[in-house]
């Protein structure tokens, strides 16, 4: 373990572009979420029908990644894989950034922003929605007390016990962001026990998808690259996590199309949703799950180039995947009398129209900027960061 | 020594005086403070005494609120409705002020004092009930 | 709030007659009213309780294809206008087309808020501002909303509506603002003057008396004698969530 040598970011022109890239776009974030305050959300794409929109897919996918994110650290310490150890101090800056880069894209969204006091002071325990913020919460402090735990050579010996309780507290967090959909009794095309598992699956391919991604990025602005030992690693772990979440989408659809009375929801991502259809099986299947199955499981790899496409790939495979889940869930009517047409001004009946915004955009993407600018500050600030053993 | 105690404990004094004077604490018999131009509510007199509803009107207006909503209780002493009928100011012709717009009741204090109203987005700001009593 | 005027002080002849005028003159008025409703209104400063069970039977044979009155007289009713957008404009009640896969056969119905004893909408709130008041309604208080609207997701009857604009000119017993989600509140400002819902009162002026208001409590109220009597149903009856509305005739 004290063989392991670890040093903030360099300041170079280039790690101060990366940030002020990131700024840029952080502050576009915040000038689109100010307008639709102000405005109102009548100049965002989101309706009466589809109320969740491009942020809250950008959203979900930083929330979810910031859990899976964490998964590395705790392949070091909770599964004893010491291997993965150059990259657990990473990994939970990492988590921090992502989480509080979704989280702030979701309470931008919200109707009332002014009245996030309100939000931290009324609950309703019988809401997912109330737990999670529990749970986002505790996570951010818990994953400082495992930093700290990690950084403090004196506390060490607890890395292990923390690192075990953020394991958990991760699993339970991220049941609970799939039970927000999970929940919906109303809605076929959300109601199920199985996205909780899915959202699970999804972390663990997300968050990994943007270690190597982000982790490599930050090295890389510090005229170094990541161990191609571990990048290694990280590629076959992902490959196997984005066939996980596949295998759960398979069995999603499976079981729909056995029921007449839910085949419909299935038939309609599968085969008769137009742009749904479309994403889902160019984006999410061949691109988001396939080829980087294939990349990264084919053949051994040499080089990191193919690793880093992948990665690349299940990222936008992912975006792509939640937005057929939760706007195209939205988007299938949902039905009021069973065994019934229905049709009224109010869209009843038709597959809802959604064309996304550039303020949804400029609001999603400044989430994901918020993310980058604190991961990056935050590997300036602290050693972070491993060293390059000299046999690299 | 005694005197250079003494004339510590003076200079404080005198900066205490000075800095209470200059934020209002102490009424000074010069001022010229700006305050608020509130314009006349019609009727006898509000349904608190002007010192209480001063410092607490938010007070009976949130507590009376979660009464109603909650629990349909619709008394008109404590209720925004009650508050509007008096205090909103006509114009010659007849036509009612919004009681936020510049230079009306609740407009003018909540100005001065800097404090941003979140009544208004939602409720109406004039009297539009038909049973709306105007004294 | 109105109570019935004491006479006592008038002669007992034209107090007799004054009574019976008003008698006869609130049984025309409409069907469902009864006097003893009116005089067992809550006064105000009595808080509601479980007592009551206020729902509406909708009668789908009566309810006419193409008219709107009770859509209507809601909007007026609250204020409601239209923007332009229908896909982002408030309604609290709709009327739905339905046809019959099987049979093709055809009906109208409204949908609004069926304030269910079970509300989806409830369990979901994170501030607990959507509630289920002690006598049935479901309302949503807009203090405590912060507009996330995580219950129109969970409405299995798409019946609440997202303010997407600033709005003006609002009326004293229907305050709604942007950023907060509102849906049908049974006109709870009408009721607890004990008075009927807008769209009630509209379909009885039309003459098509399609929907009926009454306490499910109350056995002897013409609701709850219609409901044991002629075969009524819930929306998506399988959700289980108890509704205050129930239809009858399909």
């Amino acid at each position: 373990m004290n063989s392991i040598r670890f040093h903030p970011s360099r300041s170079s022109a280039a790690f101060w572009s990366a940030c002020g890239i990131a700024a840029v776009f952080l502050l576009i974030g915040l000038a689109a979420a100010h307008h639709m305050e102000t405005a109102g959300h009548w100049v965002t794409g989101m309706t009466n029908r589809v109320v969740w929109g491009m942020p809250h897919v950008f959203a979900v996918f930083l929330i979810v990644s910031a859990s899976g994110a964490l998964n590395v650290a705790s392949l070091a310490s909770v599964f004893g894989r010491s291997d993965y150890k150059p990259l657990s101090r990473l990994s939970g800056l990492l988590a921090i950034g992502l989480l509080v880069g979704g989280l702030s894209v979701l309470v931008l969204d919200l109707g009332r922003p002014d009245r996030l006091i309100v939000a931290m002071t009324h609950y309703n325990f019988r809401s997912i929605f109330a737990w999670n913020i529990f749970l986002y919460t505790g996570f951010l402090g818990i994953v400082a007390v495992y930093l700290w735990m990690m950084f403090e050579p004196r506390m060490n010996r607890f890395v292990g016990g923390v690192g075990g309780v953020a394991f958990v507290w991760r699993l339970i967090l991220t049941t609970g962001t799939g039970s927000i959909f999970g929940f919906l009794v109303a809605r076929d095309t959300f109601y199920s026990a199985l996205l909780a598992p899915l959202f699970i699956a999804m972390s663990l391919a997300f968050g990994t998808a943007m270690t190597l991604l982000l982790g490599e990025l930050v090295l890389r602005l510090k005229g170094e690259t990541m161990s191609e030992d571990l990048v290694r690693k990280l590629a076959r772990l992902l490959g196997y996590f984005v066939l996980s979440v596949a295998f759960f989408v398979m069995v999603s659809h499976l079981t729909n199309l056995y029921a007449a009375s839910r085949q419909n929801v299935s038939l309609f991502l599968l085969l008769s949703g137009g742009l749904y259809t479309f994403l889902f099986w160019i984006g999410q299947i061949v691109l988001g799950t396939l080829v980087p199955a294939v990349l990264l499981l084919g053949r051994r790899l040499n080089s990191s180039g193919p690793i880093l496409l992948s990665a690349g790939l299940v990222v936008m495979g992912g975006l792509v995947q939640l937005y057929v889940l939760i706007i195209g869930g939205q988007a299938f009517p949902m039905s009021i009398v069973s065994g019934f047409s229905e049709s009224s001004a109010l869209f009843d009946g038709v597959v809802a129209s959604y064309r996304s915004s550039l303020p949804e955009w400029g609001l999603g993407i400044g989430g994901f900027a918020l993310a980058v600018l604190i991961f990056l500050v935050g590997t300036r600030v602290l050693p972070f960061l491993p060293a390059q053993s000299p046999s690299q | 020594m005694r005197n250079c105690r003494k004339r510590a404990g003076d200079i404080l004094h005198a900066s205490a005086l000075f800095v209470l004077l200059g934020l209002g604490v102490i009424p000074s018999p010069h001022a010229d403070v700006v305050t608020p131009q509130v314009p006349a509510a019609r009727g006898e007199q509000c349904v608190e005494p002007v010192e209480i509803m001063r410092r607490d009107h938010f007070e009976f207006i949130t507590h009376q609120r979660d009464l109603t909503v909650h629990q349909g209780i619709r008394t008109p002493r404590y209720s925004l409705a009650g508050c509007i009928n008096c205090h909103a100011t006509k114009t010659a012709a007849g036509e009612y002020l919004p009681v936020n717009a510049q230079g009306e009741f609740c407009e003018t204090c909540h100005t001065y004092a800097a404090v941003k109203i979140d009544c208004f987005s939602c409720h109406a700001t004039v009297p539009t009930s038909k049973i709306s009593q105007s004294p | 709030m109105s109570r019935p005027d004491s006479h006592s002080a008038a002669p007992p002849r034209r107090a007799f007659f004054t009574q019976a005028g008003a008698g006869v003159a609130l049984l025309a008025l409409a069907p469902g009213v009864r006097l003893v409703e009116l005089a067992l209104a809550r006064s105000d400063d009595e808080p509601v309780t479980s007592a009551n069970r206020w729902g509406l039977l909708i009668d789908t044979d009566k309810c006419q294809s193409g008219c709107t009155e009770c859509v209507s007289a809601c909007n007026e009713e609250h204020g409601i206008v239209g923007h332009g957008r229908p896909e982002t404009d408030a309604q609290w009640i709709r009327k739905v087309d339905l046809k019959d896969d099987q049979t093709g056969h055809e009906l109208s119905i409204p949908v609004l808020c069926q304030h269910c004893e079970e509300p989806p909408c409830v369990d979901v709130c994170p501030t607990g501002a959507s509630f289920r008041r002690d006598d049935g309604i479901v309302l949503v208080d807009k203090h405590i909303c912060i507009g996330c609207r995580y219950c129109m997701m969970a409405c299995p009857f798409q019946a609440r509506s997202f303010i997407h604009e600033d709005l003006s000119g609002q009326l004293t017993h229907a305050p709604r603002g942007k950023g907060v989600v509102e849906s049908c509140t049974l006109c709870v400002h009408r009721i607890d003057k004990g008075e009927q819902p807008a769209c009630v009162e509209a379909c009885h002026k039309e003459g098509h008396h399609a929907l009926v208001f009454g306490d499910l409590k109350d056995s002897d109220s013409e609701l709850a004698t219609l409901n044991s009597t002629v075969a009524t149903r819930e929306l998506r009856p399988e959700l289980a969530l108890k509704t205050s509305v129930r239809y009858t005739s399909f």
